[in-house]
């Protein structure tokens, strides 16, 4: 199969060969977070509430696939399969992102009746972008420099998205009558899935020891610190305790939901291996 | 060809959406290295989701060739990060004439302040932090009543 290269240098890399499992997985976790979420986000366009924020969402959508295709380039230069392949072509089980990113945006199918939730899309976007923004903050000072320089770069960039979801969990949340109502009930679902996205799953033991990220407890205090004065904004009591209602994705459980989004993203790829990205 | 000469070739490769301003304007060219006739480049890319990025590696393939190099290669680096400070005084003016307000110098947290690139004005507020593309942003001018573009500051903070 001829692929183009992609637009990023490609270099040459080394972990310790004990360490890179752990490694490679982060990575798993990494890059299937932002691409299952970006592709949640790329069926709102057309659909968003009003058209600025259809432009809006759209940048960061985009923006979160450049993220994760930056996740799977580190793995192609780990000698893991070429990065397109990676993105593409994984079945549902081989997957590392957290079950609550391939959720659907909500009942009905964006070409046929989107009846889309959108309190629930913000809720999401918000929890996970602190989630991200914790997660970064420990990746910018850990051993595998690779990794390390690409979360630098992903960070000054999530700082507008992070702007963005703040703005409408708030303004929502605040707002009176049936936005408020949604809204809670969407913080409700969120927090029912959280613990997947703050898990680094069965390996994340190794992940600490290898020096590549902060222990998941230390991950979690954090998210929730920069969670919290969020609730305090909008008087709402936290959600605790955070669950894996629909599984635990880190260690490959998803749901029919994550299927669904395989077959549909990657039906061109399938359809027309030779096709230029 | 010298150094200078490809630097001087890379101020005529503009940025694909924005005709007045060049790569070396956006302080997106890291290096040049010549050797023996064969140009090496190294660029940083704006945002990691900017679909303009291969756009902008053939333009300056194509540039470099035509001013008489023998062989191109043009790499993106994710080290350092791009940041708006880079935007030269030049770069500054051309994206002004174009109607994009320039960044910020300083990042503040939440709502920052640009100028009106049309009438100076600085009664201007933010309508959306999201613009055409991720880097951009619409305000619109309370003074001479346009709407406008402005780049986001995109600064390493600490």
């Amino acid at each position: 199969m001829e692929r183009r290269d992609s637009a990023m240098s490609k270099t040459q890399v080394h972990f310790h060969p004990d360490g890179q499992e752990a490694l490679v997985e982060l990575l798993f976790q990494l890059a299937d977070d932002d691409f299952l979420l970006a592709y949640r986000g790329s069926e709102w366009l057309g659909l968003a509430p009003h058209i600025e924020e259809d432009i809006a969402f759209s940048s960061i959508s985009q923006d979160t696939m450049g993220h994760a295709a930056m996740y799977y380039q580190l793995l192609e230069d780990l000698g893991c399969g070429s990065a397109d392949e990676l993105a593409h072509a994984r079945p549902a089980a081989a997957r590392r992102n957290a079950v609550l990113l391939e959720r659907v945006n909500g009942p009905g199918h964006y070409l046929r009746e989107p009846r889309y939730d959108w309190a629930f899309t913000v809720v999401r976007q918000y929890f996970y972008t602190q989630a991200k923004r914790i997660r970064l903050e420990s990746l910018t000072k850990r051993v595998y420099t690779p990794l390390a320089e690409v979360a630098a770069k992903i960070q000054v960039e999530l700082h507008y998205h992070l702007l963005h979801w703040h703005t409408w969990f708030v303004q929502l949340t605040n707002a009176p009558g049936e936005a408020r109502t949604r809204m809670t009930k969407a913080i409700q679902d969120v927090a029912a899935d959280f613990a997947g996205v703050l898990t680094l799953g069965a390996k994340g033991a190794d992940m600490v020891r290898w020096g590549l990220i902060d222990d998941e407890k230390v991950l979690t205090e954090r998210t929730i610190a920069a969670l919290a004065p969020a609730f305090a904004e909008v008087g709402l009591d936290w959600p605790m305790p955070f669950g894996m209602k629909h599984g635990n994705g880190r260690n490959g459980e998803h749901t029919p939901d994550l299927d669904e989004a395989l077959a549909t993203l990657s039906e061109v790829y399938r359809a027309v291996p030779h096709a230029v990205w | 060809m010298t150094k200078e000469e490809v630097w001087k070739t890379l101020e005529l490769v503009k940025d694909p959406e924005i005709h007045s301003v060049s790569i070396v304007d956006l302080g997106m060219v890291e290096r040049v290295d010549v050797h023996d006739g064969a140009v090496s480049i190294s660029l940083l890319p704006t945002f990691l989701g900017c679909p303009a990025l291969d756009i902008i590696r053939a333009k300056v393939e194509e540039a470099v060739k035509q001013a008489g190099a023998s062989a191109v290669t043009v790499e993106f680096l994710r080290h350092p990060p791009w940041t708006s400070d880079r935007i030269s005084e030049a770069g500054r003016e051309r994206l002004k004439q174009f109607g994009i307000a320039p960044p910020p110098r300083q990042m503040s947290p939440g709502a920052w302040q640009v100028e009106c690139p049309y009438c100076g004005a600085e009664r201007t507020v933010m309508e959306n932090l999201f613009g055409p593309t991720a880097c951009r942003s619409i305000f619109y001018c309370k003074q001479c009543k346009n709407p406008f573009e402005a780049m986001k500051p995109v600064l390493v903070s600490r």
